[in-house]
């Protein structure tokens, strides 16, 4: 009850303190537009923000899932392969110096103004948390499950299908936790570099018009999406996999 | 790769002997072992006795193929076959998956090797569970059960794999005082007729348990004569022999 009513009480005093805020300065309002302001356009403009968040769902979702795809088959390839090992894991930990951000302008140029370059925007991000989180989990399996399966006979392969694999899902998930996280900041530099739909293209769109109330708006449908995503997967991961020790000793305290 | 395909699990194993002659091995350049000769008597339980760092679980994991021999080390089972598929391996810790369910955990040897998992073999695994008091947790996770029960499922998955030598590196340590003697006996009453290597830091265990009993101990570590207590194991825990032989144990170990 209380970790509802807690975070509930935290977001009504800073709306308050916005509203105050607003009435104490008078700052005209395409500057910061009060919350009922917020609230009206948010209400009036439904239709429109929610046609653009579709588009941002979407891909969000498809690089979710490319990138998930992506980040497994590196990590198996990486952990199974050894020359993979030395001859990539350089050129991954070195493309990870190159911000994201920085190839934003040319994915759109290769791929268009549609939702391809975005869906590679959010690939890209997602795709190095995965990776690394996996290949980390499939290294540090148990030693003694290792030893277990080499006295049993189990080839390299079968001890990685049977007792690697599924002992570095936790840590899977945990990357993917993060790439969740971090996956609607892609989408949305996306956006913002070229686009024709989408929530960062309107909130750029309503920016460039003054409506500042629309553009926060847009802003916190994009906050409660994220928000949404984080704990959907969230939930699902723990679903999946009821074994892993994961479980946040300061979530079940509060 | 060199599995032995017995038709039913109640035909007896002929027993295998394992010796293990020139033992060497070093350590940040200094001998722990060298020039160690020692043997496990086919179908009888060895004990091996000693201090920590002396060498016992690394003498365990040469004749288990997961250490590297030190030239010129030399391990071979005494009736020349190889030893690579005959070797079951049971360790402190139980080493159940925790994705698995009980029955599963019995089983994975079979999935390691690809074996189909017929009805035939999931009976077998299920009697293997019966006999250590689990047939009524065949679906249970290893979080649900208790230490004494996942070290039970580790012994019926040691015998599931069915194998002529059975290398044990204290698998009874974890455990408290009553489930310890209560695993004991079932362990020594479902794997006689093996070869044993039983790795123990407990007198108490190796009088109750071993045929043969043998001190490791020193630097380089050597490995004393064979004691041998009178009467078949599982020796009853307050037997006086016992007591007396624990004793003497006690003191060639501090030694």
């Amino acid at each position: 009850m209380m970790r509802v009513v807690r975070p509930a009480v935290t977001a009504a005093v800073l709306v308050v303190a916005w509203q105050m805020l607003v009435w104490a300065t008078g700052v005209p309002r395409f500057i910061l537009p009060d919350p009922v302001r917020v609230a009206a356009a948010l209400y009036e403009r439904a239709g429109i923000i929610g046609y653009h968040a579709l588009f941002t769902v979407s891909e969000i979702l498809g690089g979710l899932a490319l990138g998930g795809v992506l980040g497994a088959v590196t990590a198996l390839v990486l952990s199974y392969f050894r020359p993979a090992r030395r001859w990539l894991m350089p050129v991954l930990v070195f493309s990870q110096a190159i911000p994201v951000f920085a190839l934003a302008p040319l994915l759109v140029l290769w791929m268009g103004y549609g939702m391809a370059s975005k869906i590679a925007m959010a690939t890209l991000i997602i795709y190095f948390p995965v990776t690394s989180a996996f290949f980390d989990g499939l290294r540090r399996t148990e030693p003694g499950w290792l030893d277990l399966a080499q006295t049993m006979g189990g080839s390299r392969w079968s001890t990685l299908i049977h007792v690697r694999l599924p002992a570095a899902l936790p840590a899977f998930a945990s990357g993917l936790r993060v790439a969740t996280a971090v996956a609607p900041i892609g989408a949305v530099v996306g956006e913002w570099v070229g686009a024709s739909a989408g929530l960062g293209y309107l909130m750029l769109h309503a920016n460039g018009r003054m409506q500042v109330d629309l553009m926060f708006a847009a802003l916190l449908t994009l906050a409660v999406i994220s928000v949404t995503f984080y704990f959907a997967v969230d939930a699902l991961l723990r679903h999946a996999l009821p074994w892993q020790p994961t479980k946040n000793s300061n979530d079940e305290r509060d | 790769m060199h599995d032995i395909v017995r038709p039913s699990a109640s035909a007896p194993i002929p027993p295998v002997g394992v010796s293990i002659r020139r033992a060497r091995l070093t350590f940040d350049g200094a001998a722990v072992f060298d020039g160690l000769d020692f043997s496990l008597q086919g179908g009888r339980w060895t004990c091996l006795l000693g201090p920590s760092g002396v060498g016992k679980t690394t003498l365990l994991r040469l004749i288990a193929g997961l250490a590297a021999p030190e030239p010129p080390t030399e391990v071979t089972a005494e009736d020349g076959g190889p030893l690579a598929g005959r070797v079951a391996y049971m360790a402190q810790q139980d080493l159940l998956l925790p994705w698995l369910s009980t029955l599963d955990n019995v089983l994975v040897g079979s999935r390691l090797r690809g074996e189909k998992i017929s009805p035939a073999l999931t009976g077998r695994a299920r009697d293997l569970l019966d006999k250590v008091g689990l047939g009524d947790r065949l679906r249970a996770k290893p979080a649900e059960l208790s230490g004494g029960m996942r070290q039970r499922v580790a012994l019926a998955r040691t015998l599931m794999e069915d194998r002529p030598i059975v290398l044990m590196d204290e698998p009874f340590s974890a455990l408290d005082a009553i489930t310890r003697l209560r695993l004991q006996e079932e362990a020594a009453r479902l794997l006689t007729g093996r070869t044993v290597l039983l790795v123990t830091h407990d007198p108490l265990e190796a009088l109750r348990l071993g045929h043969d009993i043998h001190v490791m101990a020193g630097q380089p570590a050597v490995i004393g004569p064979a004691i041998s207590p009178s009467g078949p194991p599982p020796r009853p825990p307050d037997a006086p022999a016992l007591l007396a032989g624990q004793a003497d144990l006690l003191r060639l170990l501090a030694s």
